[in-house]
């Protein structure tokens, strides 16, 4: 089982008290109504998938319950950072890729 | 003609003693879904009567009150005494969200110096003492339902969880007793 490092209960849990909630840094469009269908597409359905470093969102939801960000190496499926929903992606040299 | 309605326990009548493990359902309580920012929480604290803790996994207890961390702004308040927690929060105008769960939850003792390991065959968290002290709460999960486990003791845990699935929890914990035996 994975352990996964909570930024709000501050220590590592046990994956089955985690949800994966897709990829992370997504902005709406502010005016979603106004934009073309190519744009709402690009927003709504396309995702980076990439090999190697990815964003994500998780939610503890069995946990403290709340959302936050993980980098995760697509690759190894390993944990790269965990961080509180609102911080800037952490940088991450060295690492995957 | 008026029949009075009496309100039972999911688990009214069910027990299991073995070696080293006691199960029981605890009595009834009122409990409170305690939703609050920073700023509402000193008055908060004030009206419950015990300090609402700040620190993730952790709870305060006072009398036959407690108020378990669930999250960030998060607690669950519970009253073995039965008190009337909604009107001790309405009393407080700073913004908040508190809801009578009373009802929604029930709650399991876990106890003896095997409880430890009894818990561990539903539960993944980490439950030794070091990591777990008394005092400790969390929500978790049991098998397939969600709990909130708080260590009152060396060897005593409550398990709290939703009155539909203590069937299943008790079931589970009898199960898991039985086995490890």
């Amino acid at each position: 089982m994975l352990l996964i490092y909570c930024p709000y209960c501050e220590e590592e849990r046990p994956e089955l008290e985690f949800r994966h909630a897709g990829e992370a840094h997504i902005a709406r469009p502010e005016n979603i109504a106004g934009i073309s269908d190519e744009a709402f597409e690009r927003y709504f359905f396309i995702r980076s998938n990439p090999k190697g470093i990815a964003y994500e969102r998780w939610r503890h939801i069995h946990g403290c319950a709340r959302f936050f960000n993980a980098a995760r190496d697509t690759v190894s499926d390993r944990f790269l950072a965990t961080y509180r929903t609102g911080e800037p992606k952490p940088r991450l040299e060295g690492e995957g890729q | 003609m008026v029949e009075a309605a009496r309100r039972t326990s999911p688990l009214e009548g069910r027990a299991f003693r073995g070696h080293g493990i006691v199960l029981a359902p605890a009595a009834p309580a009122s409990r409170l879904s305690l939703r609050a920012a920073e700023e509402a929480l000193p008055a908060l604290s004030k009206a419950l009567g015990l300090s609402l803790p700040r620190r993730p996994k952790t709870s305060a207890a006072e009398g036959g009150r407690a108020a378990l961390w669930l999250g960030p702004d998060e607690w669950l308040v519970i009253d073995e005494q039965g008190a009337d927690l909604p009107a001790l929060a309405a009393g407080v105008s700073a913004l908040h969200s508190a809801v009578d769960i009373s009802h929604r939850n029930t709650a399991i003792l876990v106890s003896g110096k095997r409880a430890e390991e009894v818990l561990a065959a539903g539960c993944p968290q980490d439950l030794c003492e070091a990591r777990f002290p008394v005092g400790a709460a969390s929500r978790t999960v049991f098998g397939k339902a969600e709990i909130v486990l708080w260590r009152t003791g060396k060897t005593v845990f409550r398990v709290e969880c939703w009155r539909s699935f203590s069937d299943y929890v008790f079931s589970l914990l009898e199960k898991a007793a039985r086995e490890t035996m």
